[in-house]
C-alpha cells in the first residue's frame, strides 16, 4: 500500500526508539503516510498498525487527535493559516478574508477542482513571522500580504 | 560572541555568523568543549547539579522550575533504563524562541542534552519538536547527523565508557503535547493526553522509567553554565532570576522578534529593542508571559522588569517569554473571544471541566463579542473560569481561565459596554 521509499522512511522512524516499543514510530509512520497518499483513509491507518504491530484503534486514535492528519480527503494544496491572537494582531485576518474570497471556499472547505482545501490553524510557533500559513502541512510561508498570497496560489498547481 | 567568552547571549550568539546551525561553526567557537570536559575528566554529577543550582537556572518553558532541583529529584543510581527529554512543542500563542534556538545554534541544545544524559545517567535523549516546524525538525535532524559523525552522539564518547544517543520525535498539530506527561504519552504512540500526577516523570516518565524533561532553552543553557560556572550566570540576571533570556515579542510592535536580554531587564528596554508599538500608537496591554499568563494593563506593564519575580509581583507569569504587545486599537472583547477558542479547541477532553468549561467560555465571550452578551455574563465567565482552574489534571484548564479572569479584571468595563451597548468601544 506504500512505496518502498515510504517504508524506509517508516523503518528510520521505528529505529529510533526501544525495540520493544515501535509504536512510538506511529506519528511519524503515518505523517509519511499522509504525504505519500494526501490522506489517511481507514485502510492506509491500518495498514500502518499493522506494519508496526499494534491495535488498528490506536493509530486511529493518534490519526483523529493531531491536527495535522487528515482522515477526510482534502484538495491537492492545504493550505493552513493560523489566525491565532499574535497572528490576528498582525494581519491574519485580512489574509484570512483575501484566502476565502479568491478560492471562493471557507475555512474547512476545498475547491471544487479539488486543488485548494483552506484550514484555520492554531499557533505554529513562529509568531513574529506572522501573518503566516503552511503549504500541506510542511512548508510555512511567513510575511503575507495579499501580494505574496495571490504568489503562492498562482505557483501551486 | 562564543560559548568561549562570556556574553549576555548564552543561546542566540551563533545567529551573527555564517552558517550558524553547522556543526563547524559551533566547533570552532568552542562548542562541545564542555560536554568533552566533563566526559573526559569525569566530572562528578553533583558537581553539575551544584553548578546548575547556583546559576538559578529556572524553567524556560513556562514554569520556571529551578533546573538543578529537578535535576536532583532524578534517581541517578537506578540501574535501568533512564531517559531525557527536550520539550520544543513549542505552541503557546506568542512563543517562536525555541525554533530559533533549533534553526540557528542546534549544536548546543544536543551539547546541553547529552550533557544532561551524562548527569543523570541516561544512555538515550528524545527532542519533542512542534508539529507545525517540519522544515525545522529536518535542520534538526541534520545537525543529530553530523554530530554522530563527530562523534559527539553515540557510542563510547571521546574514549570513554560513556554512550549518549539522541533522536528528534516529530509532533503533528497539538498544543496539549506542551504538557510534559502529555509529550511522553505522544513520544510513546498516544494520544497526547496528560497523565495524573504524582507519580512524576523523574520516577515513572517514559515507558515508565526515570525521565527529566526540560524545555529547549534550558537545556541550551546548561553548556554554557558548565563552561562559566554558574556563578558567571547567576550573575548575568538577578538574584533567583540567573542568565538571560529570549523574550519573543510580537503584536503590535515595528520589529517583533526574539531579543536575548538579562533577566530583570526593563520591559520599557525590550519594547525599544522592539522598535516600540507600530504607528506611534499608544500602548494599551501586554500579555508577558504566552497566552495563558493573566494579561497586564501598559502602566502597570510599563513598571515591570522582564524577571519571574517581577512579572509575578504585578500579577502575572513570565512564562515562556512570549511578550504580545497590544496597543490602543485593540478591542479587548475580541482579542480574549480569540484566545478562548484556542483553549476550547485544543482542550484534550480528558477532563469535564476543561474539556466543557473552555466551551461555555468560547461561546459565552463569542455572544458578547457579537451583540448577545447578557447582564450576567461577566459573572458567569468568572465562575466557570473559577471551576476550571485547580480541577483539572494538567495545567491547560487553568491556562484557559487566567486570560478570562485577568481580560474581565483589568477590562471588564469593555466588556460591560459591549453588553450593554451591543457594540464596541474602541
Amino acid at each position: 500500500m506504500l512505496s518502498q521509499e515510504s517504508l524506509a522512511l517508516i523503518d528510520a522512524e521505528v529505529a529510533k526508539y526501544p525495540a520493544d516499543q515501535k509504536q512510538s514510530a506511529v506519528m511519524g509512520a503515518l505523517r509519511i503516510a499522509q504525504t505519500e497518499k494526501g490522506w489517511l483513509k481507514p485502510e492506509l491507518i491500518e495498514y500502518v498498525a499493522d506494519y508496526l504491530e499494534m491495535p488498528a484503534i490506536a493509530a486511529y486514535e493518534v490519526a483523529t487527535f493531531y491536527n495535522m492528519y487528515d482522515t477526510r480527503p482534502v484538495g491537492r494544496h492545504k493550505i493552513t493559516l493560523c489566525t491565532n491572537l499574535p497572528c490576528a494582531l498582525m494581519g491574519a485576518n485580512e489574509i484570512a478574508a483575501h484566502l476565502k474570497q479568491k478560492l471562493g471556499i471557507g475555512f474547512g472547505e476545498t475547491t471544487e477542482d479539488g486543488r485548494y482545501t483552506l484550514k484555520e490553524g492554531e499557533c505554529m510557533g513562529a509568531c513574529g513571522d506572522a501573518p503566516m500559513c503552511l503549504h500541506n502541512n510542511h512548508e510555512m510561508h511567513t510575511h503575507l500580504t495579499p501580494e505574496k498570497v495571490d504568489e503562492l496560489l498562482d505557483k501551486l498547481k | 560572541m562564543s560559548l568561549l567568552k562570556p556574553t549576555h547571549q548564552v543561546c542566540s550568539w551563533t545567529r551573527a555568523l555564517d552558517d550558524p546551525a553547522s556543526l563547524a561553526t559551533y566547533v570552532a567557537h568552542g562548542g562541545y568543549q564542555a560536554l568533552r570536559r566533563v566526559v573526559t575528566e569525569k566530572v562528578s554529577g553533583d558537581a553539575i547539579i551544584a553548578e546548575l543550582k547556583t546559576s538559578a537556572l529556572r524553567g524556560r518553558g513556562g514554569a520556571g522550575f529551578p533546573t538543578g532541583l529537578k535535576w536532583s529529584f532524578m534517581p541517578r543510581a537506578f540501574p535501568g533504563d533512564k531517559y531525557v527529554v527536550c520539550n520544543s512543542d513549542e505552541g503557546e500563542p506568542g512563543t517562536f524562541k525555541d525554533r530559533d534556538i533549533l534553526r540557528y545554534n542546534p549544536h548546543q541544545l544536543i551539547e546541553g542534552m547529552a550533557i544532561a544524559g551524562y548527569v543523570l545517567g541516561a544512555r538515550v535523549g528524545y527532542n519533542y519538536i512542534h508539529g507545525e516546524i517540519f522544515e525545522i525538525y529536518e535542520i534538526f535532524e541534520r545537525a543529530l547527523k553530523e554530530a554522530r559523525e563527530a562523534g559527539y552522539l553515540g557510542d563510547n564518547l571521546f574514549g570513554t565508557d560513556f554512550c549518549f544517543q539522541l533522536h528528534a520525535h516529530h509532533g503533528y498539530g497539538a498544543y496539549i503535547c506542551g504538557e510534559e506527561t502529555a509529550l511522553l504519552e505522544s513520544i510513546e504512540g498516544k494520544k497526547g493526553q496528560p497523565r495524573f500526577k504524582p507519580p512524576f516523570p523523574a520516577s515513572f516518565g517514559l515507558y515508565g522509567k526515570p525521565t527529566t524533561i526540560n524545555n529547549t532553552e534550558t537545556l541550551a543553557s546548561v553548556p554554557w553554565i558548565v563552561q562559566h560556572g554558574g556563578q558567571a550566570f547567576l550573575e548575568l540576571g538577578k538574584p533567583n532570576n540567573g542568565g538571560s533570556k529570549l523574550f519573543s515579542v510580537s503584536g503590535h510592535v515595528n520589529k517583533p522578534g526574539n531579543f536575548e536580554v538579562p533577566l530583570g531587564t526593563p520591559f520599557s528596554e525590550l519594547l525599544e529593542m522592539a522598535g516600540g508599538v507600530r504607528h506611534g500608537h499608544k500602548l494599551k496591554a501586554v500579555i508577558p508571559g504566552g497566552s495563558s499568563a493573566p494579561v497586564l494593563p501598559a502602566d502597570i506593564m510599563m513598571d515591570c522588569t522582564m524577571d519571574f519575580d517581577s512579572i509575578a509581583k504585578a500579577g502575572s507569569m513570565l512564562g515562556s517569554g512570549a511578550v504580545i504587545v497590544m496597543d490602543e486599537t485593540v478591542c479587548m472583547v475580541r482579542a480574549l473571544e480569540r484566545l478562548s477558542y484556542f483553549y476550547f479547541e485544543e482542550s484534550c477532553g480528558q477532563c469535564t471541566p476543561c474539556r466543557e468549561g473552555t466551551g461555555w467560555m468560547y461561546r459565552v465571550v463569542h455572544r458578547i463579542e457579537h451583540g448577545q452578551g447578557r447582564p450576567e455574563d461577566m459573572e458567569l465567565l468568572n465562575s466557570v473560569a473559577g471551576r476550571i482552574g485547580g480541577h483539572t489534571i494538567c495545567a491547560l484548564g487553568d491556562a484557559a481561565a487566567m486570560p478570562v479572569q485577568s481580560f474581565l479584571k483589568h477590562f471588564g468595563r469593555e466588556f460591560e459596554h459591549h453588553i450593554e451597548h451591543k457594540r464596541c468601544m474602541v
